[in-house]
């Protein structure tokens, strides 16, 4: 029994131990938020408060519930498969609430030319103009409808 | 059974952290949505890509992408007939207000690379995280908890692609998130809306009738960096054998 006589000291050391278990168990309840773990090492939480991030983009769908002339005019020309926002902008707020103004009408001379202006890294069968010698200035909507844009094609979008 | 007072300050805190599991219980899942149905990724067509920067400026509208950051861009690659492994590449501001227009086509062949989040499988970025802050949600997007993140920027350092930044004001790591918040609404992402060509596209291959699967049926594709073995699930389809 002589080894054990001072046993004393290694409980006091195994409490002191589980104590500090305890306390660290306590802390580890108080930081670690409630969904830690949820899904994997991570805050499960986190995925609805992404999800949740305010949108821009309206989407083509919504501009077609209301513009369905201009969706028509689309769908036969050039242009079927550009969706509205590409050119229009971000328009989520206005598709939200229509009575909180009209976007502005995007300015042709800048916008044609992001994609067709003339250069040989595009791609060869993608339609490209040199601007200034196809039109000289003349904007481009004189002669081409944006959503419907081969000539001739008629409308007045 | 006699329980001293002692052993009663310690079951006390012990049975208050038991109780709080046992309460927790499942939190309600979001409505209309489920993780486990949907497997998210993205198809670039690249032969489709006319470098306008629609994308670019699409996706920095839509998540607040601070100037000179860049959650997507669009590369140009100039691969020269005799030098077809050093390619000349330039991404003006992200391809942001498009290219300078090349006048007349010299050697080699031009083409224009969008980029973004591969969102991987096996990502390194959610690999050196410290802390748990960046992970790869049930439906297949790499995410940061940005409340979680400390900003040591190494998940920054890990990703192959170079697809992380720190925010300049938030001081936290920022990446592409596959518009999560859209794509979770039954909305395609921005850079996709965007796209006039269609070289994007958002698919999801949980979903039997997505296009996705008679496309790489059909066609060849390739993903960024396979021999770095990140499981990339962005798709490239007429990629050059030069693009890095």
């Amino acid at each position: 029994m002589s080894a054990f006589k001072d046993a004393g000291h290694l409980l006091r050391f195994a409490g002191l131990f589980v104590l500090a278990f305890i306390v660290f168990l306590v802390v580890r309840r108080f930081v670690v938020p409630k969904s830690f773990g949820e899904y994997g090492h991570y805050r499960g939480a986190a995925i609805a408060e992404i999800a949740a991030h305010p949108a821009q983009f309206a989407g083509h769908q919504a501009c077609e519930a209301c513009h369905s002339d201009i969706a028509d005019a689309k769908s036969k020309g050039k242009h079927a498969h550009v969706n509205c926002e590409a050119c229009h902008g971000p328009q989520l707020k206005h598709a939200d609430d229509p009575s909180s103004g009209v976007p502005p009408k995007p300015d042709t001379a800048t916008l044609c030319v992001r994609c067709h202006a003339a250069s040989a890294a595009r791609p060869k069968d993608f339609p490209q103009v040199d601007a200034v010698a196809h039109a000289n200035g003349v904007p481009c909507e004189t002669c081409h409808k944006p959503h419907d844009p081969a000539l001739g094609a008629g409308g007045t979008q | 059974m006699k329980i001293s007072r002692r052993q009663m300050l310690i079951l006390l805190p012990a049975a208050a952290i038991a109780w709080e599991h046992v309460m927790a219980g499942t939190p309600e899942a979001a409505p209309n949505y489920a993780m486990s149905e949907h497997w998210w990724s993205m198809l670039i067509d690249i032969p489709k890509c006319i470098g306008c920067g629609n994308c670019v400026r699409a996706c920095q509208a839509e998540n607040d992408v601070p100037d000179g950051r860049f959650r997507t861009w669009v590369e140009r690659y100039h691969v020269h007939d005799e030098d077809m492994m050093n390619p000349e590449v330039i991404s003006p501001d992200g391809g942001k207000e498009g290219f300078p227009s090349v006048a007349k086509e010299d050697s080699g062949k031009y083409f224009f690379v969008p980029k973004l989040c591969n969102q991987c499988v096996d990502s390194p970025c959610t690999q050196v995280c410290p802390v748990g802050a960046t992970f790869v949600t049930p439906d297949g997007v790499v995410l940061v908890d940005q409340k979680y993140c400390m900003g040591c920027a190494y998940c920054v350092q890990a990703c192959p692609y170079g697809c992380r930044y720190i925010h300049p004001q938030k001081q936290v790591a920022d990446k592409c998130t596959l518009c999560y918040h859209r794509i979770t609404k039954g909305l395609t992402t921005a850079c996709c809306e965007a796209c006039p060509t269609g070289a994007r596209q958002l698919v999801d291959l949980k979903n039997p009738n997505d296009p996705i699967h008679e496309f790489l049926r059909t066609h060849p594709v390739q993903i960024l960096k396979p021999q770095m073995a990140t499981g990339a699930k962005v798709y490239y389809h007429g990629m050059d054998g030069s693009v890095r």
